[in-house]
């Protein structure tokens, strides 16, 4: 199984070198190829198990949580602030 | 006075007794912690100055608290995944080398409200992702029985600083083993609870739907008196399950006579070092001694155990990993390192389009097979006993460059997570070179009491937790 390790990087916001590259393209193939002896299990009819104590919709009321943090302290962590709002690059390029 | 030999218990008793102050103790363990922690390195941030603090206060009313709550005065270190409001939080990683949390973990408030005294925080594989503790992107902690060998993973600053009695008690995460390995690698006792037994709130995600929170001590007891302070329903963790208020010590001293204790064949195969083997037919032998039954039984789906969790496991580490974007806190993703980024590529992979049926959707069908597989054994025993970790602690460097044998290390815990039943792991003696070998009993979802009763047992009968290592 061949993965294209530049792509899936791309998708997950990762940028490599080409020496990271190198190092886990065959790496990841062998991890595959071994995570793909599942295929020869008939699982057709088997329901897929995702929580294991069998919760399902747990809801609380919002107001429960209160105070949350402060914004100071909500923006403690970042190193790009800008009138008390976190700062970005931008998204959006003008044509 | 020695403090190798000290556990929760006997630290709360010393109290009762007036034999020693909260200072004293506090002291104690910080000055032993700054003259052998050099040669482990299990501690990322020492919090002296507030322990000592905090330790005077304490003091005040040592008297009173410590006949009302056993863990009042006790000293505690976090793996450094556990969020402590102040004080720098890693997860032993680059991207989270300077981030200072504005809030408590549950279990770290849990733990403080009970009176308990932080030293600091460990060091860990990043992101908790490894077997060994060498994929911590700031250094290696060493095995305080032999310091050329790992003291396992990814806990490992946890099992470290418990063995080389550094701290009676040490918190970790188990999502495929990282509590129950180091604890088997280092003489140490592991409890990974059953899922949603103990709140997550405030810990750093590695794969949500197999992440357990538990601990390291010396003896079953503590292991015991710890999970009082940490079980329970949080409304800042939905998924856990309300189970009352519990006292989990309650049936430690009870006899094991006529239980059924199962040993899944599976288990028990050619890759099992002679060594291990040998310490777990020695392990049969003194729980048939104590009247156990010992049976024989079977789960067929182990074989797939490990292939279903490098699916799982990575597929939602590269969920949880894609908030770190150091917008909020932290610093870009370029600081990732390299088991990181192995991971989230693996896992993004296999949730791509176009893959997601052929992996995450097939994983998670054969993770009910192998839930089935230990529902009907459930039937048949009472728990289950098996080794932990194939091998002893190896050699530093050993298995570095080979990820995929460094996963395999992992096949006789993850089975547990993936069913998300509880496992606790208890010293069951020393390989040829002094490394300690391991024991682990697994029963059913929320049957934490029964282990405890089995683990202290076998503890009360062996007391491996008394052979300390030499640092």
């Amino acid at each position: 199984m061949k993965i294209d390790v530049k792509k899936v990087a791309s998708l997950a916001n990762l940028s490599l070198t080409e020496s990271d590259n190198k190092k886990l393209a065959p790496q990841l193939e062998e991890i595959v190829s071994y995570i793909q002896k599942l295929n020869k299990i008939d699982s057709a009819n088997i329901e897929p198990t995702s929580q294991v104590t069998g919760l399902t919709n747990v809801l609380r009321d919002d107001s429960q949580l209160r105070p949350s943090l402060s914004q100071e302290e909500a923006l403690s962590g970042t190193k790009n602030q800008h009138n008390g709002a976190f700062q970005v690059e931008g998204i959006l390029e003008e044509k | 006075m020695d403090i190798t030999n000290l556990t929760i218990k006997s630290i709360n008793d010393g109290y009762k007794k007036g034999e020693f102050s909260v200072s004293e103790i506090i002291k104690l363990y910080l000055e032993r912690i700054s003259k052998l922690d050099s040669s482990i390195q299990s501690f990322i941030t020492l919090t002296s100055v507030e322990a000592l603090e905090n330790a005077g206060k304490k003091d005040m009313n040592i008297s009173i608290e410590s006949e009302k709550n056993p863990l009042y005065g006790i000293p505690i270190a976090y793996k450094d995944l556990f969020l402590t409001k102040g004080i720098k939080t890693t997860a032993s990683s680059n991207i989270l080398n300077d981030y200072i949390p504005q809030y408590d973990a549950t279990v770290v408030k849990r733990f403080k409200d009970s009176g308990t005294v932080m030293l600091g925080k460990l060091n860990c594989d990043a992101w908790a992702h490894g077997s060994s503790g060498e994929n911590s992107d700031f250094f290696v902690t060493k095995n305080p029985y032999n310091t050329s060998y790992v003291p396992g993973g990814s806990s490992s600053g946890s099992s470290a600083s418990v063995a080389a009695s550094f701290t009676p008690l040490a918190t970790g995460t188990d999502t495929g083993g990282s509590i129950r390995q180091p604890a088997s690698l280092t003489n140490t006792v592991g409890l990974k609870p059953t899922y949603g037994l103990v709140s997550r709130y405030g810990i750093i995600s590695m794969a949500s739907s197999l992440d357990t929170v538990g601990h390291f001590t010396k003896t079953v007891y503590d292991s015991a008196l710890a999970l009082n302070t940490t079980a329970g329903i949080d409304k800042y963790d939905s998924t856990l399950t309300d189970r009352g208020k519990l006292d989990y010590t309650k049936k430690i001293g009870k006899e094991i006579k006529g239980m059924k204790l199962g040993i899944p064949k599976e288990y028990i195969t050619e890759s099992i070092d002679p060594q291990v083997k040998s310490a777990f037919e020695n392990a049969k032998r003194v729980f048939q001694k104590l009247g156990a039954e010992i049976i024989e039984v079977s789960l067929p789906n182990t074989e797939h155990a490990v292939a279903v969790y490098y699916i799982i496991q990575p597929s939602e580490v590269s969920s949880n990993l894609a908030r770190y974007d150091g917008i909020r806190y932290g610093n870009l993703r370029s600081y990732f390192g390299e088991e990181a980024k192995r991971r989230i590529i693996l896992g993004t992979f296999t949730l791509s389009s176009g893959y997601y049926d052929a992996y995450y959707k097939k994983a998670m069908q054969v993770r009910t097979l192998i839930i089935n597989d230990f529902n009907c054994v459930f039937d048949k025993v009472d728990v289950l006993i098996a080794p932990v970790s194939p091998t002893p602690a190896w050699k530093i460097g050993e298995k570095v460059n080979d990820p995929l044998k460094m996963y395999l290390s992992d096949i006789l815990t993850i089975p547990a997570n993936l069913a998300g039943i509880p496992s606790l792991a208890v010293p069951a003696g020393f390989s040829k070179e002094r490394l300690p070998i391991g024991i682990q009993i697994m029963g059913q979802q929320f049957s934490e009491e029964i282990l405890f009763q089995i683990g202290h047992a076998f503890e009360d009968e062996t007391k491996f937790y008394k052979e300390i290592p030499i640092l």
